[in-house]
């Protein structure tokens, strides 16, 4: 993010600050007047919720009122969206979706209480998390070419493990198995711990993960990663190639975390959660953080609600024709 | 050994500087206070406090949370052992006999020789932690999917040899709970089953909800049916320590405990819940009387309570040293680390030696503290015995309430504790024992999870139960385990034994 975004950030609070002193008592104004709920649609402890948390923290100070975590979790995040998206709209209920949520949803779930595109107003882009091609550290294959090639031709006698129905793993999985036209046997876990466990055991040949899930294996040696799903390398993972660079293009996917409201949200209590949020992420603290992580931070332009609803837009179209396919074919 | 020696020296160093004594301090204290609560378990309040943390240095906000990680462990025993309620699948097995002797008067007995033994085992736990963490990572390893599952249906094993009405009646309560640990959407396909179109049913039963309400609505409603026994509980308090006799009646109970809990707690794949149940299982095959069992025997509290602590410690291992969580709570810890920045792994014992070794140090330090705080507690916690039922349980109703809405905030878990609160004391009238019925829940879930993606590897090939040797092993033991269990002469004298006049 450069320098005059946050100044310019800064000032544009530092406006909204003074037309809340001289407008006096006007409701919308005064937002925020108690602490603000944010529906984390995930165990707490998971990729999201730490993003979550990470950006609450900030918020909190910028909004001068508690930005407070509930982890509403189950059926893949849906749980606690549908919920979410059912409170008021006015500002105290935002929530942290992400790529399964508002994306891949409305392919896995059938009876979906929610469209992605159309029951929420969007605040912005919080994170994005790259997706990292992990096999275990004895697959034979030398690179993403050859990996590509021998899970091709091992057919069903590969075992690719992913962590449920409608996890990141899951859909991101599957997106690579229908770009590679391969169809491995898919090992299903609950959660990403055990599935990395039976990876580093051998039990499993490969998988495609969230870079914070696997990074730290990666780097430790228990496993060893083929390619990074994103436009450019990951500072966290310097020697593991893109896709691109790898010989595979067409296989570029991040799982991205990003704050909603329902819809409906008066103007101004939105553009106070999306300044606060803009704030939030220029933050150096945070920003580092994110950054350790493995995880990217959005450019100003990809950040804001505009860029936003054309992501969630782009990112349905995308997921569901291959996820329908794939469970059509009885994936 | 120097190299062990230098290590905990400078783990020490950590952990006894002021601010983490303190922090390990308020950590064991809240850890207590949430464990005695039914319901706020660790995962919530870990949850809650974790934005506190944030000013904290990450050695520091780490071993204050693991504090209450085990804390709570401790905690829940006050409360399986005072009013029956288990707070988590380790505390099930305290219930049945720490529960009889709070009712014979020996709450006290029961309560400090769960927290002596608590203490003898994490200490031992955290020397094996510090001595052989990394080397025992191997094991980890050898266990898949297929190892997994026959250690599984060896707990249900034990759920039979456990039981104390008649088989019959255990193994039909063991195989309502696998049905009832089978509602909910399943994990390879998504479909729902058995969720009757209720949405809240998606993500299948709540174990808290389900132990709160088989255990404690149906105890408060078989209390308030029996007002005279709920009266003689009242006035017999009795000793508040155990003696010498019994120390000596159950140490060995707590050395095989903690033995049993060390080694299941290592495995990754959430093998320290079946470390209480092993140790009951293999008390109550070793006494000389298991008539006492499931009527106040110390042994029964000594040991599971000794295995439960130490299964509790020894799962940090795979957590410190492979990055990988084994339970709920610990994948809570991999977010807290990861939030402060420290990424668990393979390369947190070298990258970040204070922070490994420090919090080694200090969950001992925690555990001395548990033991300092727990043991004058005792006589206040069973000075709570003494309160008037008709105060105690519309308190322990609502506690019971408030912790199980603040874990999904679901208005429908409050219902369902109601509800599995009547259908508790319905089969306790029936004389059907609600422990295996939970312990199915449990293992049934694993189990079905297990066999499933062993044989999805296998190809569908049943041989793969038989030709890995550990498998086949702990596959041998439990079909013995049953066919003892099921000889005509020990049923018979099993039966004279365990059914209730």
């Amino acid at each position: 993010m450069t320098p005059t975004f946050t100044r310019r950030t800064l000032s544009a609070a530092g406006l909204a600050a003074a037309a809340l002193v001289l407008a006096g008592p006007v409701s919308a104004d005064t937002y925020p007047q108690r602490p603000i709920t944010m529906v984390v649609p995930f165990a707490a402890g998971g990729p999201t919720d730490i993003v979550a948390r990470l950006v609450a923290e900030q918020m909190s100070r910028s909004l001068g009122q508690q930005v407070v975590i509930e982890n509403v979790s189950g059926a893949g995040g849906t749980t606690g969206i549908t919920r979410a998206s059912q409170a008021s709209p006015d500002g105290y209920t935002i929530m942290m979706g992400h790529m399964g949520t508002h994306g891949a949803a409305p392919a896995l779930f059938k009876g979906l209480k929610y469209d992605p595109a159309k029951s929420f107003d969007p605040i912005g882009l919080a994170a994005g998390t790259p997706i990292v091609i992990v096999a275990k550290k004895d697959f034979p294959a030398a690179d993403l070419k050859a990996f590509v090639a021998a899970v091709k031709d091992g057919g069903p006698k590969v075992n690719q493990a992913h962590a449920g129905v409608g996890s990141v793993s899951h859909s991101t999985g599957i997106l690579f198995d229908s770009i590679i036209s391969a169809k491995p046997t898919l090992v299903v876990y609950r959660g990403t711990g055990p599935a990395l466990n039976d990876l580093m055991a051998g039990q499993v040949d490969f998988m495609t993960d969230q870079i914070v899930n696997v990074a730290t294996q990666i780097t430790g040696g228990t496993i060893k990663a083929y390619a990074i799903a994103t436009p450019e390398r990951s500072p966290a993972l310097p020697d593991v190639p893109t896709t691109k660079e790898a010989g595979l293009p067409g296989y570029e996917v991040s799982a991205w975390n990003a704050v909603f409201a329902p819809k409906g949200l008066p103007q101004d209590v939105a553009k106070k959660l999306q300044d606060s949020l803009a704030q939030a992420l220029a933050d150096a603290g945070t920003k580092k953080r994110i950054l350790d992580l493995g995880g990217t931070v959005p450019s100003a332009a990809e950040q804001g609600p505009k860029a936003l609803q054309a992501l969630v837009e782009s990112e349905v179209a995308r997921w569901t024709p291959v996820l329908r396919a794939a469970a059509e074919s009885g994936q | 050994m120097t190299d062990l020696l230098a290590n905990l020296g400078l783990g020490f160093s950590v952990a006894l500087t002021f601010q983490n004594l303190g922090l390990c301090f308020l950590g064991c204290l809240v850890g207590t206070l949430i464990g005695v609560l039914p319901g706020v378990g660790p995962i919530a309040t870990i949850a809650m406090l974790l934005p506190i943390t944030f000013g904290l240095d990450p050695v520091g906000a780490l071993i204050m949370l693991a504090g209450i990680y085990y804390g709570a462990q401790y905690g829940g025993s006050t409360t399986a052992i005072l009013v029956n309620i288990p707070g988590e699948a380790t505390s099930v097995i305290t219930t049945l006999d720490g529960h009889q002797m709070a009712r014979q008067g020996r709450a006290g007995i029961a309560l400090g020789i769960a927290a002596m033994g608590s203490f003898f085992a994490g200490t031992v736990a955290t020397l094996l932690i510090a001595a052989l963490g990394a080397p025992l990572t191997g094991l980890a390893m050898i266990f898949g999917p297929a190892e997994y599952f026959a250690l599984m249906v060896m707990g249900l094993v034990f759920a039979v040899v456990l039981a104390r009405g008649s088989v019959l009646k255990a193994v039909a309560m063991i195989l309502v709970g696998i049905l009832l640990a089978s509602v909910g959407t399943d994990l390879e396909t998504g479909q729902e089953r058995m969720t009757f179109g209720l949405n809240f049913l998606a993500d299948g039963v709540d174990f808290s909800v389900l132990a709160m309400g088989l255990f404690g609505v149906a105890e408060i409603l078989r209390n308030l049916d029996q007002t005279e026994t709920r009266e003689v509980v009242r006035q017999q308090i009795g000793r508040l320590l155990p003696g010498r006799a019994e120390l000596k009646q159950a140490a060995p109970s707590v050395l095989r405990g903690t033995a049993i809990g060390s080694i299941l707690g290592i495995l990754p794949g959430n093998g320290a819940v079946l470390g209480p149940f092993a140790s009951y299982a293999i008390e109550k095959r070793l006494a000389k009387d298991p008539s006492r069992f499931g009527h106040g025997a110390i042994e029964g509290v000594a040991g599971p309570e000794s295995a439960n602590n130490a299964g509790s410690q020894t799962s940090f291992i795979p957590l410190l040293t492979l990055g990988i969580p084994p339970n709920a709570v610990m994948a809570l810890m991999v977010g807290a680390m990861t939030i402060h920045g420290i990424i668990p792994g393979p390369g947190v014992m070298t990258k970040n030696p204070n922070l490994f070794w420090g919090m080694i140090a200090s969950m001992w330090i925690g555990n001395l503290m548990l033991l300092i705080i727990n043991l004058p507690l005792v006589g206040l916690w069973v000075r709570l015995l003494k309160v008037p039922y008709r105060l105690m349980f519309p308190a322990i109703l609502m506690f019971c309430s408030i912790g199980i809405y603040s874990i999904n905030s679901l208005p429908t878990d409050v219902m369902f504790i109601a509800f599995f609160g009547v259908v508790g004391y319905a089969l306790i009238k029936l004389g059907f024992e609600p422990a295996p019925l939970l312990l199915g829940f449990v293992l049934g879930r694993l189990m079905e999870e297990y066999l499933r993606r062993s044989l999805t590897l296998s190809r569908g090939d049943p041989m793969v139960f038989f030709e890995r040797p550990v498998t086949a092993v702990l596959l041998l033991i439990s079909v013995a385990m049953l066919a003892l269990a099921l000889t005509p002469k020990l049923r018979k004298s099993r039966d004279e034994v365990f059914t209730e006049a």
